[in-house]
């Protein structure tokens, strides 16, 4: 194993170095599940500002970072809260600017993808015969008619794509397994890659299966052991979904005030992953696989 | 729920998008069409049954036994390739020439109301070969005319505007509300199809923003037969999707 310089960082730290104000940030990649809440609620609680988001679909996160008012640009195909429909604040901010003014670029999950790819592959643009005749394609300006049945889709360049594994090494290497979502694509097609993962395992295990490796690890620049840092959303192996704080967010933010509540209390009160852990206690616990589902060992000999 | 899970045909390749298609699929695949196979944008595809008890296409079950598990472009790229039979999403907004709009009430300079977005929607509603939408019937949901095409079926009318915006195939099959079942006639535009054995004509009419036509062969939905009930309860134990 080459004794190459150890990735490994605390979360604060690794926002603090790799994400200011008025980055471009890539999250919830994989979509419902995998979503960095710890990254997100880290920065809420190092006061980010101007931040654009990018993302397919973003679940509950992007809701609460605009309502925390760490957002100017949303580059999306769906902000909501998949339980429950509608995101309040991403509505206050759209309707009335609340708690500041959202620029938005709206795409499908197909034209995010586009862009991410065009991107990872360096190129300025990709060609798709979706979204003609849709009205997402007139209002965004990455999305250029190129003929009479293709669009151009632009390349789509984060500066931070933050994204969560089941483990990792300290040099960057990452296994991931489920759904993978757009993670590949914006890892590679960000400036920098944060991996937050559930485990830090050994090189020669992350070695030991190269193909469930998610990137090279030149791409990774940072990586944070954060167990349970996507809860509420699933991670195949690790925990389930919280159904029920999806919809108790949903009520508790449906008044600017009640939102207001709830990030003291779910954000500014908490001070870190694990402390958000041990306080939800059996309520975390009760979300683990009651048995295991092995896969068969792969010999690569 | 069974009207939609009916629009589903054995062996078909169906792109499953979020919430209410999740079940519809699901049912089908317990009752008529056992080899149907899923595609999920998350990036999935299913040949077995889903599990039951669903939220969201990400939840982990639905990843034990996958076909695939792959890249959300993947999936879009055989959806862009021709490879999907039947584009299954739900809406906001439908208008009489199946135009689905998911992404703002009002204009988009002054929003009255706005809405998530189009997530996969528009990429379905554009490169599957048909399209089928749910929704709940009100006349606000079902508009003349909505404010803004997400998902574009047969734009301002005629089966030719698809192609004059450079679509290769498709277009909408038909929307399934609580209270009725629409189809599309020769020039694009919605017509009352089914109502369920609890509406009538009239009743669905009175809950539409346009005057609705009457297919030739109009008449009511069959009801589900208590297999399909059963399964459905089977699919969503806690009738979070289905009450």
């Amino acid at each position: 194993m080459s004794a190459s310089v150890t990735k490994l960082m605390p979360l604060a730290d690794a926002i603090a170095r790799l994400v200011p104000s008025g980055a471009s940030v890539a999250m919830g990649m994989a979509l419902e599940g995998l979503i960095p809440f710890a990254a997100g609620h880290e920065l809420i609680r190092q006061e980010r500002r101007d931040l654009e988001l990018i993302g397919p679909i973003s679940d509950m996160l992007f809701d609460q970072l605009i309502g925390a008012g760490c957002v100017r640009r949303i580059t999306a195909a769906w902000v909501g809260n998949v339980s429950a429909g509608l995101g309040h604040n991403y509505r206050r901010a759209v309707e009335h600017g609340i708690p500041g003014p959202l620029a938005l670029e709206e795409h499908s999950n197909f034209s995010v993808g586009l862009g991410l790819l065009a991107a990872a592959m360096g190129v300025p643009y990709l060609p798709t015969r979706t979204l003609l005749g849709s009205d997402l394609r007139q209002r965004n300006p990455r999305l250029v008619r190129a003929s009479d049945d293709l669009l151009h889709v632009g390349a789509i360049v984060p500066d931070v794509a933050i994204l969560h594994v089941q483990r990792a090494d300290a040099a960057g290497h990452a296994h991931v397994w489920g759904n993978l979502g757009l993670a590949k694509e914006a890892g590679l097609a960000a400036r920098r890659v944060l991996l937050l993962a559930e485990e830090i395992a050994p090189s020669e295990v992350l070695l030991s299966d190269p193909n469930r490796i998610l990137l090279p690890p030149h791409r990774v620049s940072a990586v944070a052991h954060v167990p349970g840092a996507a809860y509420p959303s699933p991670v195949p192996g690790y925990y389930g979904r919280d159904h029920a704080a999806f919809g108790e967010y949903h009520a508790a933010s449906r008044e600017r005030d009640g939102f207001l509540n709830w990030l003291q209390q779910a954000v500014f009160d908490v001070p870190d992953q694990a402390t958000l852990l041990s306080r939800l206690g059996d309520r975390f616990e009760r979300l683990r696989p009651t048995s295991p589902r092995l896969a068969a060992a792969v010999d690569y000999a | 729920m069974v009207a939609a899970a009916r629009e589903i045909r054995d062996g078909e390749v169906v792109f499953v998008g979020m919430r209410l298609p999740l079940l519809a699929f699901s049912l089908a695949k317990r009752t008529h069409a056992p080899t149907a196979v899923g595609l999920f944008e998350n990036g999935l595809v299913r040949d077995h049954v889903p599990p039951p008890d669903l939220y969201t296409m990400s939840d982990t079950p639905n990843v034990l036994e996958a076909a695939w598990a792959c890249s959300l472009l993947d999936v879009m790229h055989m959806l862009q390739r021709g490879d999907v039979d039947l584009g299954f999403i739900g809406g906001a907004e439908v208008d009489r020439f199946g135009n689905l709009n998911t992404n703002v009430i009002g204009s988009p300079e002054q929003p009255r109301t706005k809405l998530p977005g189009s997530g996969g929607g528009a990429d379905i509603a554009c490169l599957a070969r048909r399209l089928v939408a749910l929704m709940e019937h009100h006349p606000r949901r079902l508009r003349q005319r909505v404010d803004f095409i997400t998902s574009p079926g047969f734009g301002s009318g005629g089966r030719q505007w698809r192609a004059h915006q450079g679509l290769v195939r498709g277009g909408p099959a038909a929307v399934i509300t609580t209270l009725a079942v629409l189809r599309f006639d020769d020039q694009g535009e919605a017509v009352l199809a089914s109502y369920h054995p609890f509406a009538t004509p009239e009743a669905v009419q009175a809950a539409t923003g346009w005057p609705l036509r009457l297919a030739d062969d109009c008449r009511p939905t069959p009801p589900p037969t208590a297999d399909e009930l059963r399964l459905i309860r089977a699919a969503d134990p806690h009738g979070f999707w289905t009450r």
